[in-house]
């Protein structure tokens, strides 16, 4: 069964999954976040959405590479911490400028309960942006739909690699008080 | 204990029966042994990304179901990113097929002992993977079985080739990454549409 969060999370989940099937985003590679429950689910449900499921979020970057290669497109999507495996893998879409497009859920930001996310958490941004990633924040629920397509469309139509950064703000108190 | 099995002629010999097939090559010996066997579009060679060689052949075989991927790779390479194997499993493409060209060193940096010179066996992993199909080829006379392995049967499948630890003449093909990628995805698409949505 489909476990729902908060009815924001419902809406801003169905926004980006909508914004993914107008640009045949068809495969979506993932270590999971809380956060990104709903969405992932909406995937799996999907008979033409293939979620492949990582050990580790960088093989998710050349997944995105190898299907971008083959001409399917693709999302990357994981928590804050995930970035932090990332780094020498987004060199490779840099260098051979290919699309590469990531949901990424923030923690360690608004009210996080947990040290450990925090010093990650801080470091998101400006680890994306040291290695060549276009971020975009995004903080407002109503607003996430919109700015995942924004991206979708830098890094499909430019060969970027871009990252939506979900605020914690956004995500809200799902996590809070949990210890995940 | 490795016999004397070449790479260069042990490639060159599996890619004889290639086909149309596409390879992914890892950074360094095996993207300079892939282009020695000879320069196609249908090669992927890759200069960085140390681990990412198997996972970009997944979201290509992913990607492109009707033609048949190899990845090529050494054993350092696929170490780095070993968890690989259990996402391949789990993912099961019929047309990908891996080639472990297992020195038991890091050839590139100075022929460094590696991991699997130990206890370590990337067959064995990739069967506990669950990677069902694996081979080990040790002599030239197998190198046949080996393109038989790889190319003529139903996916995902692993072969580990022990290969002696040698110094091979430079092989340097087409270092742009942005050109690599372009003239590869041609290769599979055809010329670019004017736009990619
Ligand atoms: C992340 C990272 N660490 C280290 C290196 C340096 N490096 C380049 S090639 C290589 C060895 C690869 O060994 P293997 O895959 O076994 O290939 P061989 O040269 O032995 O055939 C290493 C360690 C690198 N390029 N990237």
């Amino acid at each position: 069964m489909t476990k729902l969060g908060p009815s924001a999370e419902i809406d801003w989940s169905n926004d980006v999954f909508r914004e993914m099937k107008a640009r045949e985003i068809s495969l979506v590679a993932t270590v999971p976040d809380g956060g990104l429950t709903r969405l992932l689910n909406m995937c799996e449900d999907d008979h033409a959405t293939r979620v492949v499921t990582l050990t580790t979020e960088p093989e998710g970057v050349g997944v995105c590479i190898g299907a971008w290669l083959g001409g399917k497109k693709s999302l990357l999507a994981m928590q804050s911490s995930g970035v932090g495996n990332c780094i020498n893998a987004l060199g490779m879409p840099a260098t051979m400028r290919a699309p590469c497009l990531m949901l990424v859920a923030m923690r360690g930001q608004w009210g996080e309960f947990n040290p450990w996310q925090v010093p990650m958490g801080g470091a998101t941004r400006p680890a994306l942006e040291a290695i060549g990633v276009r971020c975009f924040d995004v903080d407002a629920p109503n607003r996430i739909g919109e700015t995942f397509a924004a991206a979708a469309d830098l890094a499909f139509h430019g060969g970027f690699a871009t990252a939506v950064l979900i605020g914690q703000r956004a995500i809200g108190a799902k996590g809070f008080g949990r210890d995940d | 204990m490795i016999d004397s099995l070449e790479r260069r002629p042990l490639v060159a010999e599996v890619l004889g029966e290639r086909g149309d097939a596409l390879v992914v090559a890892g950074l360094g010996s095996p993207t300079w042994d892939l282009f020695a066997a000879g320069d196609r579009p249908e090669n992927l060679y890759t200069w960085g990304g140390m681990g990412l060689a198997l996972p970009t052949a997944l979201g290509l075989a992913l990607a492109v179901p009707e033609r048949r991927v190899l990845c090529i790779t050494g054993d350092g390479e696929i170490m780095m990113g070993i968890g690989s194997l259990a996402v391949v499993a789990n993912q099961a493409p019929e047309n990908l097929a891996i080639l472990v060209l297992d020195n038991e060193s890091f050839g590139e940096t100075g022929q460094q002992r590696g991991l699997t010179a130990g206890p370590t066996d990337i067959a064995a992993i990739a069967a506990g993977a669950g990677i069902s199909a694996t081979m080990t080829v040790r002599a030239g006379n197998q190198v046949a079985d080996l393109a038989q392995f790889l190319f003529a049967a139903v996916g995902p499948r692993l072969a580990v080739a022990k290969i002696a630890l040698t110094e091979e003449p430079w092989a340097l093909p087409e270092k742009d990454g942005a050109t690599i990628a372009r003239r590869f995805r041609e290769a599979i698409m055809g010329a670019p549409r004017t736009t990619d949505r």
